[in-house]
């Protein structure tokens, strides 16, 4: 296995500003698979040699296809589950080897919010006491002062204190979701882990949403660590963004930056198949139309891991694997793990903008 | 005349809380070889309306007319209808993995698909015509592919099949209900990629439903915007987007992120749509719009023509002059938006 990125990568700001640091983390997953003779022990590299760091009070979003990792990542971080390599700084203190119990104090500090509004709420429970788990759980406060504080934290995300008594069903998504986001501010933690927390809100309630998570953060200071699909959204709240591919960070920079100069050929294909609501836009632009699909992550592709559908790769890429790195002269906080980064005026649509190989002589 | 006309459907369901009226009213059509898109959040009734027409809703009331080459659909036989489905209007749906049977290999599926509706065509030519639709669809090595189960194959390549299926009989319509809604954007844009040439190539008409504006922006020539079961607005792709009239097709556009421009607050609709069985009286969508009137609370508004332009219409008392509309945008939201495009 080589190590990527983690001598590369800047560390900019000092160690003050950092809420959390990831150093060549690498979580893998195995696969069993039992024949009459033999057993494989093949394993998902579901996430394979990340390093970035997420400091105080911004918003790190974080996007990538179903299976990227980006995810794991995420669980990773807030020790959901072990971590099979590499370490995880949280405020300075190492929590990579932490039992669960251990790990039990510092949970306040960092909260989750879900992606099913529907799924993550106990149907069978009251609202008020949902919210008032936190409290609970931690031993901070009881009775009429517990229900005092429930009732602050629902006020603060738009849902109305005396709903206190009612149970989710009785609530809609939108409103599920203040819930949800409730439940993860209750005790201030320090870091919120946002997985893909508008994907399954229609679009007018979604923009409600972001707009309190943006207000929250500004009140509080919150960190984010923004996980999403949407390619927009995660533009409009972050202020600096990874791209994740089969494991590994593609590309890392301030938002605007990535949206305007993407380097990385991915992030290209990944910028330019957002659809765009105007139809003006929309039939002059250049859209990059990937061959195939994501390699599996069981056996990733040597070398660069895009390389298979780069339509810029070369035989290098094949083989070396390239490093996070600025490049073309970028800020150092801008950095694209490419042998061959983009420039602009670089026309990646022709080569390939055949999706169907003519002899279909293509692996999947 | 069109290929499918659907005129003044209403769909409800009678369930022991009241009766949910989810379609009211819903009037389209669809020509050959156009892309119709129907936008609208969760409950507007968009994939109800079209799961009427082909008869997929049991236990609702529906009134109305589907005429489709003339024929009304609603007035069908089950058995009749039967042979519409399939080989006269094909369907894709949003969830590949659960439309496939898993038991069943691919091929076998869209074989059965063929010879279910032609007997006469042998086993063999059956075979043949899948592996040559899995080609088309951008399947590699479809020969190979043919025999794989649905688990085999990607979101995006499952997708792909199940176009492939609903292309099968060269139907002359698609109707397409959220079909990349649970695909990744790159997947996204090879599957609409697919669809866009199949198009070209066999002049078919489709319905899309979707609530993704981006989709539709791409690839629809037409939009229909619903909110709780009525059509909002009508208009081709470039009103719809660029001068839309109807302050619902408005507040969904600038709640988009993209829209605001850089890292503004985002201008979210206000409250929630509303329940299906206790709908407001008026417009459903005087509850939650900036420009509301007394007489919006009293009178559901029918579709007016806007700006002169028969294409164009919008179920609202505002203003129908494009001028007058944009001054008054101006007034609410407080600063200007896109300015009016001129047809």
């Amino acid at each position: 296995m080589t190590e990527t990125g983690a001598s590369s990568h800047p560390v900019a700001g000092t160690d003050k500003d950092v809420l959390v640091k990831v150093e060549n983390l690498q979580k893998y997953f195995p696969v069993q698979t039992t024949s009459l003779f033999r057993r494989n022990h093949d394993q998902v590299h579901a996430v394979d040699g990340v390093t970035l760091e997420v400091r105080r009070g911004e918003t790190l979003g974080l996007v990538g296809e179903t299976g990227c990792g980006k995810s794991t990542l995420a669980r990773c971080i807030a020790r959901l589950c072990d971590v099979s390599a590499g370490r995880v700084i949280f405020d300075g203190r190492d929590i990579t080897g932490l039992t669960p119990r251990q790990m039990r104090p510092l949970r306040r500090e960092m909260q989750i919010i879900f992606q099913d509004p529907y799924g993550s709420l106990n149907p069978r429970r009251r609202v008020g006491s949902i919210i008032g788990d936190p409290f609970a759980l931690h031993g901070i406060a009881d009775g009429a002062e517990r229900k005092r504080k429930v009732q602050e934290v629902m006020e603060l995300v738009g849902l109305k204190p005396e709903h206190f008594n009612r149970f989710p069903a009785e609530f809609s998504g939108g409103q599920r979701q203040r819930i949800g986001v409730a439940r993860a501010l209750a005790l201030r933690p320090k870091l919120i882990i946002c997985d893909e927390p508008v994907s399954a809100l229609d679009v007018s309630i979604q923009a409600q949403i972001i707009n309190l998570l943006v207000d929250l953060q500004r009140e509080f200071n919150l960190t984010y660590l923004f996980i999403a699909h949407d390619l927009s959204v995660v533009r409009h709240v972050s202020d600096r963004v990874a791209v994740m591919y089969l494991g590994k960070v593609a590309e890392l920079a301030p938002a605007e930056d990535l949206y305007q100069v993407p380097r990385h050929p991915y992030s290209n294909a990944l910028l330019s198949a957002v659809p765009v609501p105007d139809p003006k836009k929309s039939s002059d632009r250049h859209q990059i139309i990937l061959i195939g699909d994501v390699p599996s992550p069981i056996d990733p592709p040597a070398g660069c891991r895009f390389h298979p559908r780069c339509p810029k790769a070369q035989e290098r890429c094949a083989t070396e694997e390239p490093a996070l790195a600025s490049v073309l002269g970028d800020s150092a906080e801008h950095v694209t793990a490419c042998h061959f980064p983009v420039e602009k005026g670089d026309d990646l649509s022709n080569t390939a903008r055949v999706s169907v190989p003519p002899n279909g002589s293509q692996a999947t | 005349m069109a290929l499918l006309e659907v005129s003044d459907l209403h769909v409800s369901f009678p369930t022991p809380d009241g009766v949910v009226r989810a379609v009211r009213g819903l009037s389209f059509a669809v020509e050959t070889g156009k892309t119709l898109g129907i936008v609208g959040e969760s409950g507007s009734g968009k994939s109800v309306a079209t799961q009427t027409i082909m008869g997929l809703t049991r236990g609702a009331r529906v009134s109305g007319q589907a005429l489709f080459e003339g024929i009304d659909l609603l007035a069908m036989s089950p058995k009749e209808l039967r042979s519409v489905r399939g080989a006269q209007v094909g369907m894709i749906f949003q969830d590949p993995l659960s439309s496939l049977h898993p038991y069943y290999r691919v091929g076998w599926q869209i074989i059965e698909m063929i010879r279910n509706n032609h007997h006469e065509i042998s086993k063999a030519k059956a075979r043949e015509r899948a592996v040559e639709l899995l080609r088309l669809v951008g399947i590699p090595q479809p020969d190979r592919r043919v025999d794989d189960f649905p688990h085999q194959f990607s979101g995006g390549m499952r997708q792909r099949a199940m176009i492939a299926m609903a292309m099968s009989l060269n139907p002359k319509l698609l109707i397409a209900d959220e079909p990349t809604t649970a695909l990744d954007v790159t997947v996204q844009a090879q599957v609409l990629q697919v669809m866009r040439r199949l198009q070209e190539e066999f002049g078919t008409a489709i319905i899309l439903i979707t609530h993704d504006l981006g989709v539709v922006a791409e690839v629809a020539d037409d939009v229909v915007v619903m909110y709780a079961g009525s059509t909002m607005e009508k208009a081709d792709r470039y009103e719809t987007f660029g001068a839309p009239h109807h302050p619902y097709t408005e507040g969904l556009l600038q709640s988009l992120p993209a829209y605001g421009g850089e890292r503004e607050r985002l201008r979210p609709i206000p409250g929630q749509p509303p329940s299906l069985i206790n709908l407001p009286g008026g417009c459903p969508f005087h509850p939650r719009c900036p420009y509301v009137m007394d007489r919006c609370r009293a009178e559901m508004p029918p579709l007016f023509e806007v700006g002169g332009n028969p294409a164009h219409t919008s179920a609202c008392w505002l203003s129908r002059d494009q001028v007058e509309r944009a001054a008054l945008r101006t007034k609410v939201v407080g600063q200007p938006l896109a300015a009016p495009a001129v047809p």
